[in-house]
């Protein structure tokens, strides 16, 4: 077997080990707490993968965590641990929301989605950008200044939605004005699945081609490796940083456009749900590799379908799923540190060259 | 009179509010302090909040027949630091293996840490659980919003004392000095002979078990209840502070009281009728931290104080 086969092996076995082992203390976590563990993994897998309009829910939730892992994936090649996902999530949201009502029904719907799509955007992009332009020029801790961000964005939201876009009709909810239905984004026929799930795929598909195969990639990975070697090589360094975050903030912003205009139809508290800081769990399991991102994504999505079920037929609070979700990525970070720990997924060096010859 | 009190109103109800609203803020950003002087950042101490708030509550509930309502609600504080060093314990194992990311770890631990709260937590959000007692330095005067802004809780005298006592281990002991040489430079620290595994772990348990209390201070004094929304997001923004106090905990108190203070001023204003910017108020801590993070911070050299390991992997 090659080294690249055996890397590759690896980087597939040990995520999958790391995932049964979750399965087994979840197992015992629910022993425990007086539920069948089989009967619990069982109905995990039913809501989660076991038909199609289970896989459908799934996938519902799995779209907005595609994009929004980029997030966190695409600067982590440059160094930058960016944690800002749901600032630009919510950010991307208010955008999409601002231009959706602006324009009302003075375009054709496409005119308008497409509008409201570039605005969540922009409006994500130049939030991450905001972080990674403290980092560069201030050289102020890209995570700390995103996460402060976060919570800016939040006030933001409740700020708008509570004052300025609030529809004096959502009373228990403060919302924005609602979107014309015309304008809100489809499903993929024959399903209740939204368009946004092919932005997710399309962004992932995207990202992994910019970052492997493109100069601009390259250029970013090398400043991520050694930041002096690409000041040497002439790379525009600050630009690149500028670049990337934006790129970062705009697929998250996306998520946001798409929870608004295919889910809410409006802009409110429901935009703050998790997904930023469920996207940021999703990059680092997937070692910011967004094609690896869209399956974990998928992952991640069913474990968040399966929460009604736990609570409906094993009496177990909704909380069950939380501690679910952590088991499975406590483990999986842990199976991080044991890469090159197993001889089996190394190449054997210490051979006599005799008998590396005969091989 | 009371009624008649008017704007008056408005400085009492903050600094009533400001101790309240403190106390966790306190507790968290002094534990997360202690864990990122070690060189470590742990961001699960949300999840460690909620934890502890949970035990706290669940603890001084149960334990309330057999030991009386006095002195229930402080083993439930007790309780709370024990659950927040579990944790602890977890994060800092997880997060010193091998190219395992802190960070991650810490949003991993505040998912995981939230649903032990909520799962174990469900049975107790009806029951009234017995409140941790407060020094009511105000019972001479009879106007309600000065004895209420003078009723302390000992769990935030508690918090003033450990500020300074922090302050002292850091400077003028020898566990202080290794949690500084680990946290600053990790390579000084193992020629000096010192486990860093073992410094970073038990600097990181402890500060769990500070953010521990820092959630039965939430349970057991204000709000005083145990709901699935009684955090706020005070172990994330715990990190924040400790960043604007520049990881010193003397500055850890007055951030907190800040940061306590401005929670108090949106409400506070709201009650006489100013409720306009009501939740930009709320977000003033995080815009001021940014501001002097901007304008303290250069690309040259990192922040004074500090630590030179953090955030580096090392």
């Amino acid at each position: 077997m090659t080294a690249i086969a055996r890397q590759k092996l690896e980087a597939i076995c040990l995520p999958m080990a790391a995932i049964l082992v979750a399965l087994l203390l979840f197992g015992i976590f629910c022993a425990l707490a007086g539920a069948n563990p089989l009967g619990v993994y069982g109905s995990i897998y039913r809501a989660a993968f076991g038909q199609w309009s289970a896989w459908q829910n799934t996938l519902l939730r799995a779209s907005p965590l595609m994009l929004s892992a980029l997030c966190t994936a695409l600067p982590a090649h440059l160094g930058l641990v960016i944690i800002g996902n749901e600032g630009a999530l919510i950010m991307g949201g208010l955008g999409a929301i601002s231009v959706g009502l602006a324009l009302g029904t003075s375009l054709p719907p496409l005119g308008v989605q497409v509008a409201m799509a570039l605005a969540g955007m922009l409006f994500g992009g130049v939030w991450i950008a905001i972080a990674g332009a403290l980092r560069h020029y201030r050289g102020v801790n890209e995570t700390i200044g995103s996460l402060l961000l976060n919570y800016i964005a939040i006030a933001l939201l409740n700020h708008l939605v509570g004052g300025p876009m609030k529809d004096p009709s959502s009373l228990n909810k403060p919302s924005t004005f609602p979107l014309a239905d015309l304008n809100m984004l489809g499903t993929i026929p024959g399903t209740r699945i939204h368009w946004g799930l092919v932005y997710g795929l399309v962004a992932c598909a995207i990202a992994y081609v910019l970052m492997q195969r493109t100069t601009f990639g390259f250029a970013a990975r090398t400043a991520g490796g050694n930041i002096r070697a690409a000041r040497i090589a002439g790379l525009p360094v600050g630009k690149l940083t500028l670049a990337i975050c934006f790129l970062a903030g705009s697929c998250a912003g996306l998520a946001g456009m798409v929870e608004v205009a295919a889910v809410h139809g409006r802009a409110n508290e429901s935009l703050n749900v998790g997904y930023g800081y469920g996207g940021i769990l999703v990059a680092f399991v997937a070692r910011h590799n967004p094609l690896a991102g869209a399956l974990v994504s998928v992952l991640l999505g069913g474990i968040l379908a399966s929460g009604g079920i736990l609570q409906r037929s094993h009496d177990l609070p909704d909380a069950t799923v939380l501690v679910f979700q952590g088991i499975v990525f406590l483990c999986v970070l842990y199976s991080e540190s044991l890469y090159g720990r197993f001889a089996i997924f190394q190449e054997r060096e210490a051979l006599p060259a005799s008998r590396k010859a005969t091989v | 009179m009371a009624e008649a009190l008017g704007w008056l109103g408005v400085p009492l109800a903050i600094a009533a509010g400001t101790m309240r609203g403190s106390t966790p803020f306190l507790f968290v950003s002094l534990g997360e302090c202690l864990t990122e002087k070690s060189g470590k950042i742990n961001l699960g101490l949300e999840g460690t909040l909620l934890t502890g708030a949970m035990s706290a509550y669940a603890i001084s509930y149960l334990a309330q027949d057999s030991v009386g309502e006095f002195l229930a609600p402080w083993l439930g504080v007790l309780a709370a630091g024990l659950a927040g060093m579990v944790l602890g314990a977890i994060h800092g194992w997880l997060s010193q293996q091998p190219r395992v990311s802190d960070v991650a770890v810490g949003i991993a631990m505040i998912i995981f840490g939230s649903g032990i709260a909520f799962f174990l937590g469900k049975p107790f959000i009806q029951p009234i659980a017995p409140k941790l007692m407060t020094l009511d330095l105000g019972a001479w005067s009879n106007v309600p919003q000065l004895q209420d802004a003078l009723r302390i809780s000992p769990l935030f005298l508690l918090g003033l004392a450990i500020a300074p006592l922090l302050r002292w281990f850091f400077k003028s002991t020898r566990w202080g000095l290794f949690v500084r040489a680990v946290g600053d430079s990790p390579e000084a620290a193992r020629a000096m002979g010192i486990s860093i595994f073992k410094v970073r772990m038990l600097s990181i348990v402890a500060g769990s078990f500070l953010a521990g209390i820092g959630g039965a201070s939430l349970s057991l004094y204000y709000p005083g209840v145990w709901t699935e929304r009684i955090s706020t997001g005070q172990g994330l923004m715990a990190v924040a502070l400790v960043i604007f106090a520049r990881w010193n905990p003397i500055n850890c108190l007055y951030a907190s009281l800040l940061f306590g203070g401005a929670q108090a001023l949106g409400p506070a204003l709201q009650s006489v009728g100013v409720d306009s910017f009501y939740y930009i108020f709320n977000a003033a801590p995080y815009i001021l931290t940014l501001f002097i993070a901007i304008f303290t911070c250069s690309p040259q050299k990192t922040l004074v104080g500090s630590p030179g390991a953090l955030g580096t992997n090392k």
